[in-house]
């Protein structure tokens, strides 16, 4: 039987990995992703679970290690954060390219310079676009089950995934998290069964050098080119939101916590206005919207749950009513706006007629509190543009006074 | 138990058709470095002329397993082999690392120096030929002063060579050893002896590169004869902190004999521009280095 533990975002993590039975794990601290991996040294120390723990000398080699680990038919764990993430660029494309079903934790917290440990989404929005999926989590529950979920899903598609959730605001805060029964787990995620084997009978050449055309192998048959090798991540990723669904939906059916949405919706049905965002300022947000529904405001909130592959459909679905959309994020393309708020706009243009006033708020870099009031702010602003169809030029900064 | 060039087994893991250069001596090496490994072995290797010996997708004359991986990550992919092969219960394979010098002196110290530490179980070779050739005669660390290259085109490089293997040698391997690709059964006798033993092993092994040094391809075994008879490469091992010379070395020790190093120098184009100067300076640090070597030895 499952038990309610008061955890913080990281020990989630790190139980999560335990329950996932993971083999191989490598890590480099960074705060405030640290005490996933002293907390799995622990259970590794203890003989709580059984695998190799390499305490490597720098994120690259942590992301080194899980690749190659994972080619020869181990199931991997590792976490970071911000520089750490950036640190392991090269190897994200590697893995994403190696087609290794690596999951891997983010604690999401600011980048240098200057210094910040404190929160904000830019370290892995920075890395959109590396071929690897992400979720991202809205409280230490969900934690805990997008990894589960995330080793379900990178196991079927043969893609990394990372499970992102917000550095201090959910990874050092403490919360009630049910635990699923380890026998539940064992049942909903099967050992790991590697399309391919080492033989030294039959060796092979994994990752070589490849042509701009397809060639012939030795057995006459036509094999892909590097362009033919990422067509195929793209083909994947793009049939990916049913398969991470059904994974949501058959978790539902054994832990009783639905995942078959790609987004977190809240009082969206007849809402007016939407509150799009990701992670835990989601959950601020309802706050926000139920003082807003009170005032008589129609507000509702749309979290990304799954943001690569994107949501594109249901995202188009949940916002097509609303007459306004507050794009709210804690990261920025800098020169131009929000990738979330792109997003939207692309996806909005490309399936729908309909247009509602999206307004782009940049807010919470480096930890800056993202206040109710800050929220009733925007959807004054956005309202008023709103009625008078005012777009809106660029991204606004929200709380970045000096 | 040594074996002799005329014993060498004849099972083959290079089959013909790699897409080296002509004359390179990296295929020399790796062919009879593969002999004494065997089949039941997982090699790991970044971006470097082996790459290139390994062919191209989907073709491979390599028959042995091998994992490509980035530039700087070379030790830490192994280390994720050795992790992933326990933890899936195969300990019955020896997991090879190997970089060329740019990939070992430069961008892979970090990894090979994490590795190390762990005391990883696993054979770390870094074959030097001076330079990176892979993106076309780049000076590295390794490069020898007074060498010309396509990064120091006019002016030779000042610098001397970085010492690696002492480096590597603080880490305190289980097995050290070096090699050149002139004296394939020294090759094979070591490696057949690394292969034996557990923790981290590193081995030098010294290749000409025609194309990057600037000699006839007919000259490749002829070259890398010189470098260890001019003691600008000396053949050596060390196991459980014990220092052995080797083969030639040892023999060169034991004679007192070493050649001056200008043939070696004069033999390559590389070396067109080095400055009396330098030479005299080349000279004199070969001497120093082999007086040391040789007091260590015990002569
Ligand atoms: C991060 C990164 N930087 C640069 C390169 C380009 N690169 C590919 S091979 C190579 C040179 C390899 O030189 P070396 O390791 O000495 O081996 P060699 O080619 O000489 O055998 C370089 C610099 C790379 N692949 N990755
Ligand atoms: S460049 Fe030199 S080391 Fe590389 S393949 Fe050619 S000869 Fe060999």
């Amino acid at each position: 039987m499952g038990q309610t533990l008061i955890l913080t975002g990281t020990q989630a993590a790190a139980l999560a990995a335990k329950l996932c039975r993971v083999q191989v794990i490598a890590a480099y601290p960074i705060t405030p992703q640290s005490k996933i991996p002293e907390v799995l040294s622990e259970y590794v120390e203890k003989g709580e679970l059984q695998a190799e723990f390499v305490r490597v000398e720098s994120e690259h080699s942590a992301m080194g290690v899980c690749i190659s680990a994972s080619l020869v038919g181990a199931r991997v764990f590792t976490a970071t954060a911000a520089n750490g993430l950036a640190y392991m660029h090269e190897q994200l494309h590697w893995a994403a390219g190696a087609r290794v079903p690596v999951v891997m934790p983010v604690t999401n917290r600011g980048l240098g310079a200057p210094w910040t440990i404190l929160n904000d989404m830019q370290d892995t929005i920075a890395q959109r676009d590396t071929g690897w999926m992400q979720f991202y989590c809205m409280n230490n529950q969900e934690v805990l089950d997008q990894v589960i979920l995330a080793y379900k899903v990178a196991e079927q598609l043969m893609v990394p995934t990372m499970v992102c959730f917000d550095g201090f605001r959910l990874s050092h805060t403490m919360m009630p998290v049910s635990i699923p029964a380890q026998s539940d787990v064992d049942k909903y995620l099967p050992p790991y069964e590697p399309l391919h084997s080492i033989d030294s009978g039959n060796p092979v050449n994994i990752n070589p050098v490849v042509m701009t055309d397809p060639l012939r192998g030795p057995d006459g048959e036509l094999c892909p080119s590097y362009m033919g090798f990422r067509f195929r991540l793209q083909e994947t990723m793009e049939s990916a939101l049913p398969v991470i669904a059904e994974a949501g939906r058959s978790f539902a059916e054994r832990f009783g916590r639905s995942y078959e949405d790609n987004l977190h919706r809240y009082r969206t049905e007849d809402a007016e206005f939407i509150f799009l965002t990701m992670g835990s300022l989601a959950s601020e947000a309802s706050d926000t919207v139920d003082i807003l529904r009170e005032r008589g405001v129609k507000a509702g909130v749309v979290g990304i749950r799954v943001f690569r592959p994107f949501p594109a459909a249901s995202l188009v679905e949940a916002t097509c009513r609303a007459k306004s959309v507050a794009v709210v994020e804690k990261a920025i393309s800098y020169g131009y706006e929000g990738a979330l708020a792109t997003e939207l706009k692309a996806a909005l243009f490309s399936r729908n007629g309909h247009r509602p006033v999206i307004y782009n708020y940049i807010t919470g870099l480096g930890g800056k509190d993202v206040k109710p009031t800050d929220l009733l702010e925007v959807a004054q602003e956005i309202i008023n543009g709103a009625a008078g169809n005012i777009p809106q030029e660029k991204p606004r900064w929200l709380g970045y006074g000096v | 138990m040594s074996v002799t060039t005329m014993e060498l087994p004849e099972v083959e893991y290079i089959l013909p058709g790699t897409r080296t250069c002509a004359g390179c001596g990296l295929p020399i090496a790796y062919r009879h470095m593969l002999k004494a490994l065997g089949p039941k072995m997982i090699m790991t290797h970044p971006a470097c002329c082996l790459t290139i010996l390994h062919g191209i997708y989907p073709k491979t004359p390599v028959a042995i397993n091998a994992v490509n991986n980035t530039f700087a990550g070379t030790a830490a992919s192994a280390s994720g082999l050795v992790a992933g092969l326990k933890a899936t219960g195969r300990t019955d394979y020896t997991v090879v690392a190997m970089a060329g010098d740019g990939g070992t002196f430069d961008m892979g110290i970090q990894a090979l120096s994490g590795a190390a530490e762990r005391e990883t179980d696993f054979i770390y070779v870094c074959y030097d030929n001076e330079a990176y050739m892979n993106t076309g005669v780049q000076r590295s660390s390794a490069t020898p002063s007074g060498a010309v290259t396509t990064t120091t085109p006019v002016i030779p490089k000042e610098q001397a060579k970085k010492d690696f293997i002492q480096i590597m040698e603080a880490h305190d391997p289980a097995y050290l050893a070096t090699m050149c690709s002139s004296y394939p059964a020294d090759i094979y006798n070591k490696f057949l002896k690394a292969k034996a033993i557990k923790g981290t092993r590193f081995i030098h092994m010294a290749v000409p590169c025609p194309t990057g040094w600037s000699f006839p391809t007919k000259d490749t075994v002829k070259i890398g004869r010189l470098a260890v008879e001019s003691a600008v490469v000396v053949l050596y091992e060390v196991e459980n902190g014990a220092f052995r010379l080797t083969g030639k070395s040892l023999s060169m020790a034991r004679s007192g004999k070493k050649q001056p190093v200008n043939e070696y120098l004069e033999m390559q184009g590389r070396f067109k521009r080095i400055s009396a100067e330098q030479l005299a300076e080349f000279q004199r640090q070969i001497d120093v280095k082999w007086e040391r070597f040789r007091k260590r030895a015990g002569f």
